[in-house]
């Protein structure tokens, strides 16, 4: 939710302030300079970590208007992610909630000491509450508590979900949410898997 | 007067028990912060004479001690020198942090082959830093003065900007910045509060004058410099150089908004 509200506050803000720089858009600095502070920290990890941090254009776009873009870059924003979403090909959206819970309870992988061999998990719970059992989880993410009885287990809202989960920046611009498919963290089964933690009728989120 | 408002508030919270409780591990928690910020049972302590000791210590080809070394107030003078770092240094001609400071003093005064002080930067069970237990020392020094950012020169305005534009990048696996969990209030990841540091007040106080801190779950006085490098790590990003100038950038943003905070290290934490 606070995503949306503040997708929805940059709009209209970027509606009130037509033609005028973004209230919350970073003092001058050199891009170079940040780049080469950025290149002396981490110039020394592998090739391939150091590729992590190049910035995508979404990226860029989020870290200089402090993710609230005005209007335009908004919409750029969501376009250009919602054409980086793949669907499933055999369009089933719904795994076994099981491993899904599993999933969400897992925070490991992605990290320099983390095995790649080993499963990775989605960190859910860090940011959302999602079943009554587990107390332990953040609030940086709205509560998804009965997210699918609430929406009558819909199969457009289970679409709706892959796409946030597999790319949140195709819906709310600048989200705070990782891209998890967009960014290879989460593969299709584990996205599946936790649809089916959201729209399972037997998933703890919905008992 | 005092009783008055005790007893206004035993009325009030006996009327809403939720807040009689609140109130109640309120006072728990003061009463654990009391104990555990008393020297003799602080762990961290051990770390402070350890310091002392190493900053006493004649080393390196030169053989002598570090007590000539200039923190920022004068050659050898400890009080109140952390309390102004990160600062410029015109011999080094740039902005250092503490730990950056104390490998060009090594290096510098005594012609300490810094690889291995470099090599035990944190330490584990069976290694010890002499990093840590200099800046737990150091810091010490300056437990209850107030974090007074030095920011008159040039090159640490540029400092604390380029921190800033550092705190709101974006990148990685999980597209993450500092801000992502540190620039809106009253959030947390699981059961862990977070705090703001991306604006002046006392959530940004209360985290850099505790720091550095001895942290209970590793059983290590922690430095900032092991902070920043332990959430780049819960970023996805890779791992950090130790004593790199984008460290001290953030560390420079983070102290500008923690000015005013009263320095209490070392302190103890999870």
């Amino acid at each position: 939710m606070r995503h949306m509200i503040k997708a929805v506050g940059s709009l209209a803000l970027g509606g009130l302030l037509l033609g005028q720089p973004a209230l919350a858009q970073s003092p001058k600095v050199d891009p170079a300079t940040v780049e080469a502070a950025v290149k002396g920290v981490f110039g020394h990890a592998p090739a391939e970590w150091q590729q992590r941090i190049v910035q995508d254009e979404t990226q860029k776009a989020c870290s200089l208007y402090r993710n609230q873009p005005p209007a335009d870059v908004a919409t750029a924003i969501t376009e250009r992610e919602t054409k980086n979403v793949v669907l499933p090909a055999d369009g089933k959206l719904l795994g076994d909630w099981k491993s899904g819970e599993k999933i969400a309870q897992s925070g490991y992988g992605g990290r320099h000491t983390d095995d790649p061999k080993l499963p990775l998990g989605g960190n859910c719970y860090a940011c959302h509450q999602l079943s009554k059992s587990e107390l332990s989880f953040g609030t940086m993410g709205p509560s998804l508590l009965e997210y699918g009885k609430i929406r009558k287990y819909g199969a457009d809202d289970a679409k709706a979900a892959y796409i946030k989960i597999y790319n949140a920046q195709a819906v709310f611009p600048c989200s705070n949410m990782p891209r998890l498919g967009h960014n290879k963290h989460l593969n299709e089964q584990q996205i599946k898997d936790l649809v089916a933690l959201l729209f399972d009728q037997e998933s703890p989120v919905n008992k | 007067m005092l009783a008055g408002i005790v007893t206004a508030v035993a009325i009030l919270a006996a009327g809403f028990p939720a807040l009689a409780q609140q109130d109640e591990t309120e006072k728990e928690i003061e009463r654990y912060r009391a104990m555990i910020s008393d020297p003799f049972s602080n762990p961290g302590f051990l770390f402070v004479d350890r310091g002392e000791a190493l900053w006493k210590e004649a080393r390196g080809e030169k053989k002598v001690s570090l007590e000539t070394c200039d923190l920022g107030e004068g050659a050898g003078k400890l009080e109140g020198a952390f309390a102004k770092l990160p600062r410029y240094f015109a011999d080094a001609d740039k902005v250092m942090d503490l730990e950056q400071r104390l490998l060009w003093c090594m290096e510098k005064i005594q012609a300490l082959d810094t690889k291995d002080i470099v090599k035990r930067k944190f330490g584990r069970p069976g290694v010890t830093s002499d990093m840590q237990d200099l800046v737990a020392f150091i810091a010490n020094k300056s437990i209850g003065m107030k974090i007074t950012p030095e920011v008159s020169h040039p090159k640490e305005q540029e400092m604390v900007v380029l921190g800033e534009a550092l705190f709101f990048r974006r990148g990685g696996q999980w597209d993450f910045s500092c801000a992502t969990c540190h620039e809106a209030t009253g959030q947390r990841i699981r059961l862990q509060a977070l705090p703001v540091l991306s604006k002046p007040g006392p959530a940004a106080q209360a985290t850099m004058a505790t720091w550095p801190t001895y942290r209970v779950s590793q059983s290590q006085v922690r430095t900032m410099q092991h902070r920043l490098w332990d959430c780049y790590w819960q970023m996805r990003w890779p791992d950090a150089q130790y004593g790199a100038d984008a460290i001290t950038a953030l560390t420079a943003y983070l102290v500008k908004n923690a000015a005013g905070g009263e320095i209490q290290v070392p302190s103890i934490k999870r």
